[in-house]
This record gives structure tokens, C-alpha cells and sequence, in this order.
């Protein structure tokens, strides 16, 4: 018997790990959900999630938070699930990450966080990004009074633009507002949201998610402006010297479709994945002609690549109605760069794999396409990558009856921006250049995001906003005191 | 949202229609173009500028009744708001130290090269002026053409209902034969295009052309624009709309342009039967 009131934190009882195996997650079955754009991954319920949590040892060195780009104290958020307190998981994302609702869906978390946990060594890590998905859902559902939103300084005094409202934008705008600066956002397209809303398709984020997301931004007090593509409509100096802004941060993404430079690339019924996941996604082509953008929809599409782009492709186009889809790949499916779910989830929707295929000219008649024409490859000596590189078989020419070819092999930066600001110090291949912190070689502009690293993952990119935000703020704050 | 604060019918399909966009007419400059959606479920679709104003905050273009797009909008009156304008887009036309210069604009082009030749003659080259089209009524902006200091001013009619009967190409082939001009400049459809192209290149002259491939951002970002030039894919949007005639793979131009006309003829059979007009 205890003579003394025990100590309230002793009081919570002692975590004891559950040993069960990692707690799947809800999908729709494939062939129903390849006939529709709805969403595939149903995600936890409260109980499962609780379940999920309770596999996390709580480490005393946990692993796991040096895995996440931004660095979430992923114990504690897990911690706060398996409390049942809810609020404060999320108010411990919110810390690092503005949007957990999106990159707990589509962070590649098997080569992030999940790698680096205890568990990953058996192989079964704790389901981070699923639970920081159910989090970010439970957040939304709530009342907006309810929601988490983070304490706003007081005003600054200064105001910020932002170019670009992808995920590297929006996290910029965000921080800023928490600082207590005017942000506006100026986005070229008519709808905010970069590649979430453009390119990954409603299927895998629903867009729903992406717009409520947003709209907490401009409860922040953050403004958008959409229909301004600077280089065009503003360049960078009359942001700053007429639209009078202290200070810009440049988050315009890395939007060139790049082709393959093989003959018939020209022809109807190629295209880019950008495109092709514009006139769907942005468009809404699914609904035509109900709404008025026009898409191709193949009888058998050949989409080119093995990324996040190339499986979106391959998907989309199952649910336009294809009868096969041909995912084309230089390499294995080991060294596909896809998240290893989309993976997996194309191959259930009926997606066939072509592995280790290169393609080498696109056929046609009267001037629309037939046939994709693809070399055999196989594995050689490791590259500069430590990939192991594809070397053609010879005589190894094969043809795949195609009406539709999908081009995903990666984008370049945009010249537009070259445009807007030509004295901005670029990469050869036309990436801006910017110190640790964001800072280009001008003053008081900053970037980050694919236009800086080139294609890369939306939390890389939001960790990049957020940290030039902060070194926007230091630099506005020097400013002032020189003034 | 985007106020129409003027609206004009040119002939019977064509139309001009100002707009009040300040942010967008405050550096527009000869040849550039512009992206607009007519509503939430529009498409985003390319016109030139005709004519604007950066003081007064407003853009004017004209455009011809096609499809569904242009059907619609045809519709809009003064006083209804379009959901999007985007721009200025495009390279702007180079306009200095042509020398002599043929503008020949064919159909709905003549808008297009409205701004181009008073540009043209503002930068100080001597211009001459073609203006085809098929008949009398589809002639259009003849006046403000002829109130421009041109050189001279030429119309052609497929009919011969005023000015001369034939096509654009030959009084184009009689003034390079001549000698008369320097430098030639087509705008219009992509087949006319192609044949002033030609016509110019037989006699050494350089031409000038402005493309219309299908697009949808405008911006660069997508690829639909892509045309062959000298053997080399180019975005119409980022690197054109102007480019080199001679070089120009027309031929891929206008299949590509044909892609959607299936899905287009619906679209617009199906806006159709919900509307009163007569076409
Ligand atoms: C189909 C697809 C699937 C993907 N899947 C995943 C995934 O599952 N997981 C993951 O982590 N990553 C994924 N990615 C990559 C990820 O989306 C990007 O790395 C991330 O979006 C980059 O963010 P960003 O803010 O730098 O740029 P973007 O998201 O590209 O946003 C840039 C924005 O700037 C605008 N803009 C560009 N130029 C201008 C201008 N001149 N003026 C004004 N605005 C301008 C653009 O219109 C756009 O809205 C995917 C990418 C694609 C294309
Ligand atoms: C740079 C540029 C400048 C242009 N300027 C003018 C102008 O000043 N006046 C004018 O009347 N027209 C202009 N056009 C053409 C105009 O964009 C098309 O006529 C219009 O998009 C037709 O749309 P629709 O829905 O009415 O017809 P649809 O039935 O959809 O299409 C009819 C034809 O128009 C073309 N077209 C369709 N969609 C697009 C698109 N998104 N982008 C480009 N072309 C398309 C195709 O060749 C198609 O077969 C321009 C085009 C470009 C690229
Ligand atoms: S942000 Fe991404 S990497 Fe970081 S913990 Fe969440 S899912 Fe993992
Ligand atoms: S490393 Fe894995 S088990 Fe340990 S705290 Fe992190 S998530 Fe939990
Ligand atoms: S219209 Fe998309 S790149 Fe030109």
C-alpha cells in the first residue's frame, strides 16, 4: 500500500505494446472502385486506429521522427492516439506539418518515417502515415471552431507574395500568417493547389480534402489570387516595387512535361502525364460533356514510366472506361519510384506491368495512334545512382497495340519564371538556386519546392515552405531595424 | 469574375467583346493572347487581343462561332461576368526594323493582325495589308484597317464579292515577285498559313507565322501546344504563338488540331439543343 497521492503522470498506466501485426487499412474492392474516380483507401476507423497505435513501443530513442522530413514527434502524436486525445495528436502534427490529411495519404512513408521505425526491422513498422492520416481526417470533421488553427502574431506590418499555391506554397502562406505577415498567394491556374489539385487524382486525394485544407489558409487571413501567372502577368520586381510586397518566396513547382524525343510523339492520342492528369483532374474531362474539356479515352493506353505520375496515369486511364492499361518500364519493379501502395494498387485494378521495356518510336495512322514500338532491356552494371542500369537487347523490338500513349517520365523547371525575374541565379537545367534556408541571390526573395530540388514529394516541399518562411520572417524583421 | 462591357457582331459569326481585366491589360503588347473560362465547367480556351487599354482597365478581342465554347459566349451580353482571364500569354511580336511588310490576315485572323500591323507601322515599317475572306460579310474590321497608315491595303474574297477574287496567296506572290516586300507575316487558319508560307519561301521571303494549336493552361505546363518547328517539338504557348513559316510542320499542326472534332460536334450538338438561337 501506498502511503502517498501517486504522482498524476504515474497515474497513466503503463503503455504495454500490443504484439498484433499491423492493422490493415479499409480499401474498396479493386474491380468496383476501377470504375470510378472515388476514393480507394477508406482509411481507419476510431478502433482501428486506437489498435494500430498500440503497436508503438513508445521508444525511449524513437527512430521514426528522424525519418519524417520535417521531423513530427511522431511518438508523441502516437502517444496522444493511444490516450484517446485526440486534439492534441493533432495540435503535435500541426507543429511541423500544416496539411496531415494529405501527407498521411501520400507521403512515400516506407522510405521515410515507417523505414526508420523499431518495428521496420521485422518488417511490420508502426502504420505512421495511415494514423496521421486518421488524425488529419478527425481534425477536418470537426467543427471549424473545433479545429486546430494555430495562434496568429500580431500584425507584422508586412506584406508577402507567394508565387505558386502548391504544397510548397501553401505551407509558405501558412507560416507567414502564423507570423503575423499579409500574405498573398498568386496562382497561374484558376484553382488553387498545385499538383494536389491538378495532378494526383481524386481516387488517392480526394480533392475535397485539398479545398478544405486550403480554405483554413484563408481563414488565416491568407489571400489567393489565382488567374496571375507571374513572368506574365506580374514579374517578380513589380511584386515587389508595385504591388508593394517586402518580401516574395517562389513555389512555382517544376512544371515542364519532359518527352522522350522518339519519332511519333506528335501523333493524337499522346500525351503528357501533365496533360493528361490536367484535363481530368483540373478539367474534370471525366464528367465531359458535362463539363466542356475534352479527353482521349483509349480502348489500350501505354503509359511510360514507373513513378507516383505514371501509376495516377495508369489508373486514370482505367477509370476513363480503357479496356488494358500498359504500364511501360525501363528497369524492375524493385526500382520503381512509386509509393509501394499505388503500386500495388494498380497491379489490383487490372493494370499489367511491362517491366524492363524501353520504348523506341510511336506508330500511327492517319495521324492518331496504333502502336507503341519497345525495346527489351536488361539489368547492367550499377550507375552513378547505385540503380542498376537497363541496356537494350539487341534485335529485341516488339510493338504494343495501343490507341492512347501517356508520357511519365518527369518534368523540368517551367521557363516562365526565367521571365519573371531573369537576374535569379538558376541551375544549368534551370532550377532556382537558394541557400539552406530558401534565400536566393536576390534580396528578400526566396524559393523552395520542386522549382528548387527539382520533382520531389509534397512534405519535402512543404518543409522547404515552411523553412523559408521562417527565414522570410527574420529577414523582414532585420529589415526593420535597419529602416 | 470578369465584367463584358462591350459586345459587337462583326458578321455572322463573329463577334468582338470587351472586357474589363485591369490586372491583365496592363502590359499587353501586340500578338499576345489570353486564356478565358466562361463559367465553372468552361474550358480554358485561347483569343488574341484585339485591342486594350492599361489606363482604363480593359481588353477587347474577336473571335468566331466554332464550337461549343465560342457558341456560348456568343451568348454573353454587357453586364455578364466570365469566370477566368488569364494573360498576357506568349511571345509578343517582334515588330522593329522588318523593312517591308505583308500582313495577311485570312477569316477571324484579320483580329489577330489588327494589333500586329498597327504595331508594325507604329515601329515605323512600311505595311501593306492583305485581308482575305470568303465572301463580302465575312470581311471584317475593314474600316480599322483603313484607318491605319498603311501602305496599301489589299482585299481578297474566295467570290470575288468585293476586292479581288481568289485567294490571299496572290497578292502575296506578286508582291515578293516584285521585290515589294521584305518580310511577310500570315495569320489565319493553318491551311492559309501554310500556302502564304510557301509562297514566301519559293521567293526568299521570310515569314512570319501565329500558330493556334490546342491548348489548356497556356503556361508551359502541359504539352498540348506542341508543335514541330525545323524538325524540333516547341511549346506554342511558351516559345510561340509566332514562329518561323518556313519551318513549320503544318501538316502536324492541323491533324492536331482535329483531335478532339468528334467529342466537339457533341459538345456543341448538345449545347445546342438547349439553345434558342439559330444556329
Ligand atoms: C501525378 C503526380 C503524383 C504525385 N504523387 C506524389 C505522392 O504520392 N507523394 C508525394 O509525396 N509526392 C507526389 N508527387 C510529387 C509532389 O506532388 C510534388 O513534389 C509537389 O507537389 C511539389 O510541390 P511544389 O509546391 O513545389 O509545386 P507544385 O505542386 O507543382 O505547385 C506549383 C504551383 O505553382 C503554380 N505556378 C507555376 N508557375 C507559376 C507562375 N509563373 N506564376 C504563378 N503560379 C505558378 C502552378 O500552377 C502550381 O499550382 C506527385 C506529383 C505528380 C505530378
Ligand atoms: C494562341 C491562339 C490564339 C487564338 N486567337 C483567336 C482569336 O483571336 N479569335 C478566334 O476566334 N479564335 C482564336 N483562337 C482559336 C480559338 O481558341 C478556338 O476557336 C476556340 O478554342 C474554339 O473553341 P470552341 O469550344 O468554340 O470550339 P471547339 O468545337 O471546341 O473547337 C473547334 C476547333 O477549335 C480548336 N480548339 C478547340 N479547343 C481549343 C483550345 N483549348 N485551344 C486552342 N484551340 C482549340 C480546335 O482546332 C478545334 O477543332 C486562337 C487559338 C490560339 C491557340
Ligand atoms: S509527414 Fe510523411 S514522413 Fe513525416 S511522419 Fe507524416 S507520413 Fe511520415
Ligand atoms: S520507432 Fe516505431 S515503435 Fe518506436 S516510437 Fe517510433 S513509431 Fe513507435
Ligand atoms: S498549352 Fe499547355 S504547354 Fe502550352
Amino acid at each position: 500500500m501506498r502511503s502517498v497521492e501517486p504522482d498524476p503522470v504515474e497515474a497513466k498506466p503503463r503503455h504495454r505494446p500490443s504484439r498484433a501485426p499491423r492493422t490493415a487499412m479499409p480499401e474498396r474492392d479493386a474491380r468496383e472502385r476501377a470504375g470510378d474516380f472515388d476514393e480507394v483507401a477508406l482509411g481507419y476507423t476510431e478502433e482501428l486506429a486506437r489498435a494500430e497505435a498500440m503497436r508503438c513501443l513508445q521508444c525511449r530513442n524513437a527512430t521514426c521522427i528522424e525519418g519524417c522530413p520535417v521531423n513530427i514527434d511522431i511518438k508523441a502524436f502516437v502517444g496522444h492516439i493511444i490516450e484517446g486525445d485526440y486534439e492534441k495528436g493533432v495540435a503535435v502534427l500541426k507543429e511541423r506539418n500544416a496539411l496531415p490529411a494529405m501527407c498521411g495519404r501520400v507521403c512515400p512513408q516506407e522510405d521515410q518515417c515507417e523505414i526508420a521505425c523499431v518495428l521496420a526491422k521485422k518488417g511490420e513498422p508502426v502504420a505512421i502515415g495511415r494514423l496521421e492520416r486518421w488524425l488529419g481526417d478527425y481534425d477536418l470533421a470537426c467543427e471549424l471552431d473545433k479545429r486546430c488553427v494555430p495562434e496568429i502574431a500580431p500584425p507584422s506590418g508586412f506584406r508577402c507574395a507567394v508565387v505558386g499555391s502548391g504544397p510548397a506554397g501553401l505551407a509558405c502562406a501558412g507560416e507567414l500568417a502564423r507570423l503575423g505577415h499579409a500574405v498573398t498567394i498568386f496562382e497561374s491556374l484558376h484553382a488553387p493547389g498545385g499538383v494536389l489539385t491538378y495532378g494526383i487524382p481524386e481516387f488517392r486525394l480526394p480533392k475535397a480534402i485539398v479545398e478544405s485544407e486550403i480554405f483554413m489558409l484563408t481563414e488565416m487571413g491568407v489571400e489567393i489570387v489565382t488567374d496571375a501567372v507571374i513572368g506574365a502577368t506580374y514579374t517578380l520586381d513589380e511584386l515587389m516595387n508595385e504591388e508593394g510586397h517586402d518580401a516574395v518566396f517562389i513555389g512555382s513547382g517544376a512544371g515542364l512535361p519532359v518527352f522522350l524525343g522518339v519519332p511519333g510523339e506528335n501523333l493524337n492520342g499522346v500525351y503528357s502525364a501533365n496533360e493528361f492528369l490536367t484535363r481530368v483532374n483540373l478539367m474534370r474531362a471525366y464528367e465531359f460533356p458535362k463539363a466542356d474539356t475534352p479527353v482521349a479515352r483509349g480502348r489500350k493506353v501505354a503509359v511510360i514510366g514507373g513513378g507516383n505520375v505514371a501509376m495516377d496515369s495508369a489508373r486514370t486511364a482505367l477509370r476513363l472506361g480503357a479496356e488494358e492499361v500498359f504500364l511501360v518500364y525501363r528497369r524492375t519493379e524493385d526500382e520503381m519510384p512509386a509509393r509501394r501502395d499505388e503500386v500495388h494498387h494498380a497491379r489490383e485494378e487490372g493494370v499489367k506491368f511491362k517491366m524492363l521495356c524501353a520504348p523506341s518510336e510511336i506508330v500511327g495512322r492517319d495521324g492518331f495512334v496504333t502502336g507503341l514500338v519497345a525495346t527489351r532491356m536488361e539489368l547492367g552494371e550499377p550507375d552513378e545512382s547505385g540503380r542498376r542500369a537497363p541496356v537494350c537487347v539487341m534485335d529485341s523490338e516488339f510493338e504494343i497495340e495501343c490507341d492512347i500513349v501517356i508520357v511519365a517520365v518527369g518534368t523540368r523547371a517551367n521557363p516562365l519564371l526565367a521571365q519573371a525575374a531573369p537576374d535569379l541565379e538558376r541551375s544549368s537545367r534551370g532550377y532556382v538556386l537558394t541557400d539552406d534556408e530558401g534565400a536566393t541571390n536576390l534580396p528578400g526573395v526566396f524559393a523552395g519546392g520542386d522549382i528548387v530540388t527539382g520533382a520531389a514529394t509534397v512534405i519535402l516541399a512543404m518543409g522547404a515552405g515552411k523553412k523559408a518562411a521562417r527565414a522570410m520572417d527574420r529577414w523582414l524583421a532585420d529589415r526593420a531595424i535597419e529602416v | 469574375m470578369f465584367e463584358i462591357i462591350d459586345k459587337r457582331q462583326l458578321s455572322e459569326a463573329v463577334f468582338e467583346m470587351g472586357v474589363l481585366a485591369p490586372r491583365v491589360a496592363r502590359k499587353i503588347r501586340a500578338g499576345q493572347f489570353f486564356i478565358i473560362r466562361t463559367t465553372e465547367n468552361g474550358e480554358r480556351v485561347p483569343f488574341t487581343f484585339s485591342d486594350w487599354s492599361a489606363e482604363e482597365g480593359w481588353i477587347r478581342f474577336i473571335f468566331m462561332r466554332v464550337g461549343k465554347t465560342t457558341h456560348e459566349i456568343s451568348h454573353f451580353e454587357v453586364g455578364d461576368t466570365i469566370a477566368d482571364v488569364v494573360g498576357p500569354l506568349g511571345v509578343p511580336t517582334h515588330v522593329e526594323d522588318l523593312g517591308r511588310i505583308a500582313i495577311i490576315g485570312g477569316g477571324v485572323g484579320a483580329a489577330v493582325a489588327y494589333p500586329v500591323a498597327r504595331a508594325m507601322a507604329a515601329a515605323g515599317n512600311p505595311v501593306t495589308v492583305v485581308l482575305g475572306a470568303r465572301n463580302e460579310d465575312l470581311l471584317i474590321l475593314r474600316e480599322e484597317f483603313e484607318a491605319l497608315p498603311l501602305e496599301r491595303l489589299l482585299i481578297v474574297t474566295d467570290d470575288g464579292s468585293v476586292g479581288e477574287k481568289g485567294l490571299v496567296t496572290a497578292p502575296l506572290k506578286r508582291l515578293a515577285e516584285a521585290g515589294e516586300i521584305d518580310h511577310a507575316m500570315a495569320i489565319g487558319p493553318a491551311i492559309m498559313m501554310k500556302f502564304c508560307a510557301a509562297t514566301a519561301k519559293e521567293h526568299g521571303v521570310p515569314c512570319t507565322v501565329s500558330l493556334n494549336p490546342i491548348m489548356v493552361d497556356g503556361t508551359g505546363m502541359c504539352g498540348s501546344c506542341r508543335v514541330s518547328v525545323g524538325g524540333v517539338t516547341r511549346f506554342g504557348c511558351v516559345d510561340g504563338p509566332d514562329f518561323d513559316g518556313w519551318e513549320v510542320d503544318f501538316e502536324e499542326l492541323m491533324s492536331r488540331q482535329r483531335v478532339y472534332v468528334d467529342d466537339e460536334r457533341a459538345a456543341d450538338a448538345e449545347y445546342s439543343r438547349g439553345c434558342s438561337c439559330d444556329l
